[in-house]
């Protein structure tokens, strides 16, 4: 199949199974560069083992995920390049130093001139007080500062985010989103996003998937669905489909490439 | 610096980092080592006193073998410690969504394990020629052909223990640290293989190890290389390091496959 060159994440049929266990059941979707989509889920409804498989960590039971034009299946190295990927469930190292952190980073991703780059996001993510403190020491709020700091050091066209702003206080939560839409102001990198909070997915996504028991059940723009539902905020919207009260007044449109 | 040799000195560097703000970690590269000469040193020159001049150089075989021992051990430890590392630091997402592949992880960890046995060996290379009058150094330059056999045999027990890691988490961490004690009694690290009953004559044929020592007391024993022990040493290497590669190669795609690179260490 011929993919769309604009397409930074093409998804189709993917399935993952573990023994009698449908993690994800069969789903397709696609982004287009500098779209920010919400992947949007109670608990176990195959959000993270999505990311896992676009990051190539976990190996799909079927279907096929091209990355960037790179198949991850086979190719997944020139993706892992040019994207990158946040989440609060992974640490860095916490007895080595921000600075030590990211270096450690700038390697692994090849970063010309790393301490300038590390400069750079210090004094985007306002690190300069945090550099040569050990990341074990750190505050929540400042850990997600510099595990997003961790995440864009390679300037990544493609960016990973499982919870973002899980367990930030509103403030560090609010500057975290600032950040996140800058940097998509002004690279037009394609933003995936895990996310609980639903006043964070509207402000940011551009396109939400509905996912329940591995299945994305359905998909649009966050106020195309606060319209279907007829709801005022999309927490409604998830309620209604995670406890089946209320369907769509009309079908969701149901078109798998997310525009920018 | 760029490509594979700068991610691989990225992780290297992250270790490096790690031993620079961690005393107690740089202490116990060097602590077993130096402990296990204090015991042996002490021992010989008790065996050296009541044996009299003519087990001067049975005494120096045993020295010999626990300083050797050591370059196998620590190889191992090397190794599977800086894999742990990882773990324990819930870093191992990050590290393998990096474009790291995973042979470039390998290399990593095999160059902090070459650091680390020389950290950790020297002391007790210096302790036993300053206290107890025993130069490994003696050995010529055979010596080069023993570390590196005794190294890639440490790297191969430790390729299979990080393999056991990724299958079964945090379980098999103690392996780490037990699994080469194992192989010592077959390995013939103080006395000939032809002590070691005829019914386990061929397991210790079968680890590098074993040849090494034997190579060594060749050399300590009689004044011989024995060319035919390190040939088989470095043949024998081969296959352990090829099956060795495979297993961590199955158990790896094995762990994409279950998922276990998200949750291992949980």
């Amino acid at each position: 199949m011929n993919q769309p060159p604009n397409n930074v994440i093409e998804v189709h049929g993917l399935v993952k199974r573990y023994g009698e266990v449908l993690a994800v059941d069969g789903i397709d979707f696609a982004a287009t560069a500098g779209a920010t989509v919400g992947l949007l889920g109670g608990n176990g409804a195959g959000k993270t083992t999505t990311i896992a498989m676009l990051l190539g960590l976990l190996l799909p039971t079927s279907g096929s995920i091209h990355v960037l034009g790179h198949d991850m299946l086979r190719d997944r190295f020139a993706a892992l390049a040019r994207m990158n990927f946040s989440s609060p469930y992974v640490s860095l190292p916490q007895r080595l130093t921000v600075r030590e952190n990211l270096r450690v980073y700038g390697h692994l991703y090849n970063v010309r001139h790393t301490d300038e780059r590390i400069a750079e996001l210090s004094a985007e993510l306002d690190l300069g007080a945090l550099l040569d403190r050990p990341a074990g020491q750190l505050s929540a709020g400042q850990k997600t500062r510099v595990a997003l700091a961790k995440s864009l050091i390679n300037r990544p066209e493609l960016l990973l985010l499982d919870e973002p702003t899980a367990s930030l206080d509103p403030d560090t939560g609010d500057l975290v989103r600032g950040w996140l839409e800058r940097y998509r102001g002004e690279t037009g990198c394609t933003i995936l996003l895990a996310s609980h909070n639903m006043a964070e997915v509207e402000r940011l996504c551009s396109h939400v998937l509905m996912m329940k028991q591995g299945r994305v059940v359905d998909r649009g723009s966050p106020q195309d669905l606060l319209d279907r539902y007829g709801r005022d905020d999309l927490e409604e919207v998830f309620l209604d489909i995670a406890r089946d009260r209320r369907s769509a007044s009309r079908p969701g449109v149901h078109q798998d490439t997310v525009p920018a | 610096m760029t490509g594979a040799p700068r991610r691989i000195w990225g992780l290297m560097y992250r270790h490096l980092a790690l031993y620079r703000r961690s005393w107690p970690r740089l202490l116990e590269l060097t602590y077993w080592p130096v402990l296990g000469m204090c015991i042996w040193g002490f021992t010989a020159t008790f065996l050296s006193r009541r044996l009299g001049a003519g087990a001067a150089v049975t005494v120096s075989a045993l020295l010999g073998g626990v300083l050797l021992w050591e370059v196998c051990l620590r190889s191992q430890m090397g190794v599977t410690i800086s894999f742990l590392e990882e773990l324990w630091s819930r870093n191992l997402g990050h590290v393998f969504v990096s474009p790291l592949r995973p042979w470039e992880l390998v290399a990593a960890l095999i160059s902090m394990s070459v650091i680390r046995m020389l950290v950790g060996v020297a002391p007790a290379i210096a302790l036993a020629w300053g206290f107890y009058a025993f130069n490994v150094f003696a050995l010529g330059p055979v010596l080069v052909l023993f570390f590196v056999n005794l190294m890639i045999m440490g790297w191969s027990v430790a390729l299979a223990v990080v393999s056991m890691i990724l299958r079964h988490g945090s379980g098999a961490e103690p392996l780490a640290w037990s699994v080469l004690f194992g192989l010592a009694p077959f390995s013939a690290v103080f006395y000939p293989i032809n002590v070691l009953p005829a019914a386990v004559r061929p397991i210790a044929l079968a680890l590098p190890s074993a040849h090494v020592f034997e190579g060594m007391r060749g050399i300590l024993l009689d004044g011989v290389i024995r060319w035919d022990h390190l040939s088989w040493a470095f043949g024998l290497n081969a296959i352990w390091l090829g099956v060795a590669t495979m297993i961590f190669a199955r158990q790896f795609h094995q762990a994409r496959v279950r998922g276990a690179l998200l949750s291992i260490g949980e």
